[in-house]
């Protein structure tokens, strides 16, 4: 693989920026780290997401689904077997699951893919709550002494390798083709691309990302359980904020992650008895106003800078 | 117009009056609350949590402010929607402390709520009396978190009780040997249910009917229908708020004739009498207070005049009691350091609306309510882990 010289600047400021945010907890072991922790998990969510949304067009909601087996498998592996090896299986699992999703639904049109993956967090919840009812578990704990900034550093080393991921297949063949099936499935098919084969491939990633994220996440809730872990609100903020970015650029979501959090703090902060009102408005008036999220924003002002520039 | 000098005047008293006024006053006292407003959990804590807030602020304001070395301090509230998400439960206390400087912060709602916030609450080394968290594990939890405490009891505790309140009606020869149980199929349902089975087995029960059914599930006829087919002497469900109301309902419809009637979470609300009315008479539930007691009957006034609504009978009080706790022990030290407070509630009772809490070597309190029954509309404890004031459990006779 050869690379150009705009490669190595955009490999370098990633690796500096990325450094840079790992350094967070040296700064603060507060309240900004824990902004820093919400921040960090949702741009892995919401990138790992755009990676296979953007080119696809498929809407996926099964990011709840992911997060809640990655933060299961922590929480009934903890007292088996090391943590590390916990996050390996998570994103095994993740993948896997991904996997036989995309197998079952990824033929159909979006449509249906959409109420599907909806739909699947609510099934594996159930799932777990039959295993748990037919053997009477009793409640999950995950007792670690695993910190915030242990929880941040984790997030941020996923993160990097999301956007490492990102970056190989927007060069390889697989993201290629992805493009192409964007454009025109039609298309893609006739030129001979296995459009099923590359969707499924891809759909993998944000599967295994999403369920790493929940085992990440696990020790922080102390507390596992099917209401919290599988929580579908996850997966329309995933969605919300990865469009208000823009999925045009692998670096899109990050922006609307970072003004969305900051933004949903404020409300919190301000107005807590309405959130839930106030968030709604502040959608329509993102919908209205940056149909294409901040990275259709930011390119308008680079056009519109280089026509000034010109003339 | 105005001359100059007089405006200048008038611009300076203006600004004296501004900072002398608040000056005059008496200090105040930032104190933090975080506990779902919206999310699955927003009704119970509507209930249970906002209500003691309000009621407890008032009260300490009412008599004067908190008293800490001398120094009276009136209580102001922030108060912060969690979303029922654990994540914003966390970021909300981070607020509270570094950004808001509230000097107190009290304990969320729920019990997946409380062990999320558990180990921020410690890192900031903050005192943190639970009361709406059941658990089994307070050893395990209070050697990793020796600032949490624990008030209402755990599955185990609940079971016994149960147990307890069913043996002595049989024994009495109010109701028979069969016994038919259900369960909501979530966590605390589960937990429940998987350990009430052994409990009425090893007590010489006969198990006739047993089933269980999803979260959320609208429709529980047939539930009802079967359990009735099975001719029990006594139903039992571990339920939670929506169910318990769908199953007393279906049983009035199938008009369920047991000697014993309970079903879990939310029995205990003051909306479920105001639901069934009469037909609630001798139901039995999770929870209970000494409701004769002049301590409870006194709060349970107050809280109805100043937040315009009635208590729940079961974690209400212990809320409001795990406050007074808090008060207690900030007044007793007389200062704001948090790890001689931690220490005072490790060492004292102390006198609340629940009566007396101790807490032992494993920061637990273990006199709890577990059973509550209602009779002429009052929910009344029936059984607890040693607390006072327990009525006589009374059969079930019939729904009209």
């Amino acid at each position: 693989m050869r690379l150009s010289s705009k490669d190595w600047q955009t490999l370098t400021f990633a690796t500096l920026a990325l450094a840079a945010a790992a350094c967070l907890p040296f700064l603060t072991a507060g309240y900004w780290l824990t902004i820093g922790v919400t921040i960090a998990m949702y741009t892995v969510l919401s990138t790992s997401w755009a990676l296979f949304s953007g080119p696809t067009h498929y809407i996926s909601l099964a990011t709840a689904a992911f997060f809640g087996v990655g933060a299961y498998v922590v929480g009934y592996g903890i007292e088996h077997l090391p943590y590390w090896s916990l996050l390996v299986i998570a994103g095994v699992i993740g993948a896997v699951m991904a996997a036989l999703v995309g197998l079952t639904t990824l033929r159909l049109s979006g449509v249906y893919f959409v109420i599907f993956t909806l739909g699947l967090a609510e099934f594996i919840r159930q799932v777990i709550t039959w295993v748990q009812n037919w053997t009477g578990q009793k409640g999950i704990y995950v007792l670690t002494s695993i910190t915030e900034a242990h929880i941040y550093w984790q997030l941020v080393g996923l993160a990097a390798l999301v956007f490492l991921t990102g970056w190989l297949i927007g060069r390889s063949r697989l993201g290629f083709a992805l493009r192409i099936i964007g454009d025109d499935e039609e298309v893609a098919r006739h030129s001979g691309i296995r459009t099923a084969r590359a969707k499924i491939l891809l759909f993998m990633v944000p599967g295994a990302v999403g369920a790493i994220t929940g085992a990440i996440l696990a020790p922080r809730y102390v507390y596992i359980e099917p209401i919290l872990a599988f929580t579908p609100m996850l997966s329309f903020q995933v969605v919300i904020m990865a469009l208000l970015g823009g999925t045009g650029r692998l670096w899109g979501p990050i922006v609307g992650v970072i003004p969305f959090t900051l933004l949903w703090e404020a409300i919190s902060a301000s107005f807590p008895n309405q959130t839930t009102l106030l968030l709604g408005l502040s959608f329509l008036v993102i919908v209205y106003l940056l149909p294409r999220g901040f990275v259709g924003l930011i390119d308008d002002i680079r056009a519109r800078a280089g026509r000034e520039a010109l003339a | 117009m105005m001359k100059r000098r007089t405006f200048t005047t008038l611009a300076a008293i203006a600004v004296a009056a501004a900072v002398a006024l608040p000056a005059a006053a008496q200090e105040t006292l930032k104190v933090g609350a975080v506990a779902p407003k919206t999310g699955p959990l927003a009704g119970g804590a509507t209930v249970t949590y906002w209500p003691n807030v309000q009621l407890w602020v008032h009260d300490v304001n009412a008599r004067g402010g908190l008293d800490v070395g001398g120094t009276k301090y009136m209580l102001e509230v922030v108060e912060y929607d969690d979303q029922t998400n654990p994540g914003q439960t966390i970021q909300a206390v981070q607020r509270l402390v570094n950004q808001d400087g509230a000097q107190i912060v009290l304990p969320p709602y729920s019990t997946g709520l409380n062990l999320a916030a558990a180990p921020i609450y410690n890192r900031f080394g903050l005192p943190m009396v639970t009361s709406t968290a059941t658990t089994d594990k307070a050893g395990e939890l209070s050697q990793q978190f020796p600032n949490v405490f624990f008030t209402l009891g755990g599955a185990q505790g609940i079971v016994g009780g149960v147990v307890e309140a069913f043996t002595a009606l049989r024994d009495r020869g109010d109701i028979g040997n069969k016994l038919a149980m259900v369960n909501v199929a979530d966590a605390f349902g589960i937990e429940l249910m998987g350990q009430a089975k052994p409990a009425f087995e090893a007590a010489g029960f006969e198990l006739v009917y047993e089933s269980s059914y999803p979260l959320g599930s609208q429709d529980l006829s047939p539930v009802m229908k079967a359990a009735k087919a099975a001719a029990p002497d006594a139903f039992i469900a571990w339920s939670y708020p929506p169910d318990t109301f769908a199953l007393t309902e279906q049983a009035i419809v199938e008009d369920l004739q047991v000697g014993a009637f309970f079903t879990a979470v939310a029995t205990a609300f003051p909306g479920y009498v105001g639901r069934f009315g009469a037909q609630a008479e001798g139901v039995l539930g999770i929870g209970g207070v000494y409701a004769d007691g002049a301590a409870f009957q006194e709060y349970a006034a107050r809280h109805e005049q100043v937040t315009g609504a009635k208590p729940d009978f079961w974690a209400s009080a212990m809320v409001y009691s795990s406050f007074q706790v808090l008060e207690q022990s900030i007044e007793a030290v007389g200062s704001f350091d948090n790890a001689a407070i931690i220490q005072h509630i490790k060492d004292n009772a102390f006198e609340t609306v629940i009566g007396t809490l101790d807490f032992d070597e494993n920061n637990n309190n273990t006199s709890f309510w577990t059973v509550g029954q209602w009779q002429g509309g009052v929910f009344k404890g029936v059984a607890s882990t040693g607390r006072e004031g327990a009525v006589e459990v009374l059969p079930k006779a019939g729904w009209n």
